[in-house]
């Protein structure tokens, strides 16, 4: 049982070279094809910094001005291009600061390497200079962290950190370094890890479990498929869109699988979740037969469990084994990635066309767009929203564009009415509702993406937690479009104190800085708007000017998000005002 | 229903795993009834065995999500039915009362216990057995002053036969692919 607690290791000897532990980071990195990461140098990482100083014809490292945006940018990066995150930061606070966008890019599972400088391995223990036990304070936080004390370790640790952020279920790895591991010297070669002692990353798919997946789907009369962010990480997009077209089932997304398939799509019927589609919530109770793909039944998707789709027989396909069961029981589960096991359940599935199931989704669409829909994004009176914004959008890029989201009612409103053509598409923070997301993340799926078109759809609070930024936007000159859909208020805290706190408003009211002065000190082309006349042609110039540009539109302060399960109610009981 | 629940926890011999594993249990509010680490037959095998007092809906998903973690290979929980274990206690007392009386040495014999170390000013008294037992020598022996008392958490072999390394072939296997 020797090859348990290592990696597997080829037999071929490789040459070794003869370098410093910093340079083996760096080679480290080159040789998992790393070309960016973003980060925020200090004494315990100098080193490497020194190193990736010497290397940058080969890795472009963007300097942030917090280490939190490092982190979301990296899952920015991550997100919009399928590759791992890369971020850097000292040791103590350059590390803590890590640590909220860590949590993130844990419960959204994105792939993400950590690299952060650790005291010499002499001084550990000794409350010395800017010392913290990152590994402790990260641990629930990481797929995996490891403390690298010996040069000799780096190779083999970042080659086996690389492989656990990717393989699997994806979620980010701290490798902290201890000082003297980056100034020591150490006979360097790298060799890819495919494989990590038990760690089982792609289960294979029981042929059985498919089996009885296929005859639940083909008995079904009201079949259901919810769809999440495992369709995107395991690049089952076309899978899934085959599976829907031929048997077709409605599919609603949850908004971390949203834009894995198109949303004009005429089987894609919508959003599910707390602000998510009157139908696809509705329907999750009427179905017979529900198919979740790649989601784990977050509660902002399910409401009250209790009342939860009681009627249906769940067939769950999720590659995580600690997902199957944890929050609905399922009658057949499928363990697996999604893409294989869509390969092997698409033959066996009959072709169907379901219209009058389909139909009653029309019917709840149809009440929707006359109560909520049509009032928040073809308003003609009244003050702006942000629907009409979003609306807008939609008829600039067509469908194009990435868009990224920071957190709270702006967030759901860009879910909900955003058009999105191809995957990969919809970038936010949807586990840990993270606000300061947007800022950094856009700026990282636009270096992850740069052929497109990234537009940062903002709050006004959100985005004065990681407004410093735009400092990124000045000293790289990246081309963003900065969306802020100004309500002067902490918008979804203050919609629920209106309907669950008689509107007691406590502090949530925002007196905010001049954001046009603000965008302009850092070299940011800056327009306000708040006259639905000027609205379209804003928007217009945003998308066409060349390099960044930060659109102010000042919307109703008191507008509300609709439809909406409230806390603690079941997905049937959704209000649609 | 709540009921007590053995897990048996099998991962890398590394630094930090405690703290991985334990992480397990404070992010679901758990309370660990008693927890031991040692090595296990396969060589660089540690193992963990934990008693938890908890529903088994709430135990299943506690032992998968604990599978999760890279270095944790094999994670299994048992009810009482399904192990054979023992916890060992150790009782301090002062050597006086074994010599003078007599009666402290009778009770140590009927409980099953044992002399593990007679100093002049105390003797320590070793006890294997169930909670229970270990208490009720506890109640007998507290007339004679308990110096110092300590008890070990339980190890717990379990009755299935299918081996820890077939297990971890199976594993080993699955994780090539
Ligand atoms: C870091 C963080 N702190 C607090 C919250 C709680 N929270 C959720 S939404 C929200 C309001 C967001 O306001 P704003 O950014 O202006 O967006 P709006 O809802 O008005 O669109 C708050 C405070 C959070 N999600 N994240």
């Amino acid at each position: 049982m020797d090859t348990l607690t290592k990696t597997k290791s080829s037999a071929k000897a490789k040459k070794t070279v003869r370098m410093a532990g910093a340079a083996a980071v760096v080679q480290s990195l080159i040789a998992e094809g790393v070309d960016l990461m973003f980060g925020y140098p200090g004494g315990a990482i100098m080193p490497v910094y020194d190193e990736l100083y010497k290397s940058q014809d080969k890795i472009n490292h963007v300097l942030v001005r917090h280490e939190e945006g490092a982190t979301h940018a990296a899952q920015g990066y991550a997100r919009a291009s399928g590759r791992v995150g890369v971020c850097i930061a000292t040791s103590g606070p350059g590390a803590t600061n890590l640590v909220t966008g860590i949590a993130d890019a844990m419960i959204d599972s994105t792939p993400m390497v950590c690299i952060t400088g650790q005291v010499p391995k002499h001084l550990l223990g000794s409350d010395a200079f800017q010392e913290c036990d990152i590994i402790g304070i990260t641990m629930p936080v990481t797929k995996w962290n490891y403390q690298i004390t010996e040069a000799a370790e780096i190779p083999e640790i970042f080659a086996k950190a690389f492989y656990i952020a990717k393989s699997g279920r994806p979620g980010p790895v701290v490798i902290d370094i201890t000082k003297n591991a980056q100034f020591d010297d150490l006979d360097f070669v790298y060799e890819k890890c495919t494989k990590v002692g038990s760690y089982v990353a792609r289960p294979t798919v029981n042929q059985e479990q498919v089996e009885a997946a296929a005859e639940l789907i083909n008995e079904a009369k009201r079949p259901y498929i919810l769809f999440g962010q495992g369709i995107i990480l395991s690049g089952a997009e076309a899978e899934l869109t085959d599976l829907v077209e031929k048997t077709g089932i409605p599919a609603a997304w949850t908004i971390m699988g949203l834009s894995a398939m198109p949303t004009d799509h005429p089987l894609n019927v919508g959003m599910l979740g707390m602000h998510g589609n009157y139908g696809p919530n509705i329907m999750t109770n009427e179905c017979d037969v529900l198919i979740a793909i790649g989601m784990r039944f977050d509660d902002r998707v399910t409401g009250n469990l209790a009342k939860y789709a009681k009627q249906a027989k769940v067939i769950h396909i999720e590659i995580d084994p600690a997902e199957i069961d944890k929050n609905v029981k399922t009658e057949v589960a499928v363990l697996g990635d999604a893409k294989d096991v869509l390969k092997a359940l698409l033959p066996l599935v009959n072709k169907n066309t379901h219209t009058d199931w389909h139909k009653r989704f029309k019917e709840c669409d149809k009440l929707e767009y006359e109560k909520v829909i049509q009032k928040e994004t073809e308003p003609t009176e009244g003050a702006l929203t942000m629907g009409e914004a979003i609306r807008g959008v939609n008829e600039l890029t067509n469908g194009d564009a990435i868009i990224v989201t920071d957190v709270g009612q702006h967030q759901m409103i860009a879910c909900r009415y955003a058009h999105f053509n191809s995957t990969k598409s919809n970038i936010t923070s949807g586990g840990l509702g993270t606000m300061g997301f947007c800022l950094p993340a856009a700026i990282g799926a636009k270096m992850g993406a740069p052929e497109r078109d990234v537009i940062a759809v903002v709050g006004d609070g959100g985005i004065q937690m990681t407004i410093q930024e735009l400092g990124v936007i000045l000293q790289t000159g990246v081309n963003i479009k900065i969306l802020l859909l100004n309500n002067e208020f902490l918008g979804m805290v203050r919609q629920w104190q209106q309907l669950f706190f008689d509107k007691r408003y406590a502090s949530t009211e925002m007196v905010n800085p001049d954001f046009q002065l603000l965008a302009q000190a850092y070299g940011i082309k800056a327009k306000r708007v708040s006259e639905r006349a000027d609205l379209s042609d804003a928007l217009k110039e945003m998308m066409e000017h060349e390099g960044s540009f930060f659109l102010e539109v000042m919307v109703g302060k008191e507008n509300n998000v609709f439809p909406m399960v409230p806390s603690g109610a079941g997905v049937g009981d959704i209000r649609l005002e | 229903m709540k009921k007590t629940f053995t897990l048996s926890v099998f991962t890398d011999n590394k630094a930090g795993l405690l703290h991985r594993v334990t992480t397990g249990f404070t992010k679901r509010s758990i309370n660990i009834e008693s927890l031991t680490v040692s090595e296990s037959e396969v060589a660089g095998i540690h193992r963990y065995t934990i008693v938890v007092n908890l529903e088994e809906a709430q135990v299943k998903k506690l032992v998968t999500a604990l599978e999760k973690q890279i270095e944790v290979h094999k994670a299994f929980y048992h009810g009482e039915e399904n192990i054979v274990y023992q916890e060992i206690a150790l009782y301090k007392i002062p050597s006086g009362v074994i010599t003078h009386g007599g009666l402290a040495e009778k009770i140590v014999r009927q409980h099953g216990a044992r002399m593990l170390a007679a100093e002049p000013e105390f003797t320590v008294i070793e006890k294997t057995g169930y909670q229970n037992e270990i208490e009720a020598l506890y109640k007998e022996l507290e007339p004679f002053r308990i110096l110092e008392f300590v008890r070990s958490g339980r190890v717990a072999i379990t009755k299935p036969m299918k081996e820890l390394k077939e297990y971890l072939e199976e594993l080993e296997l699955a994780a090539g692919n």
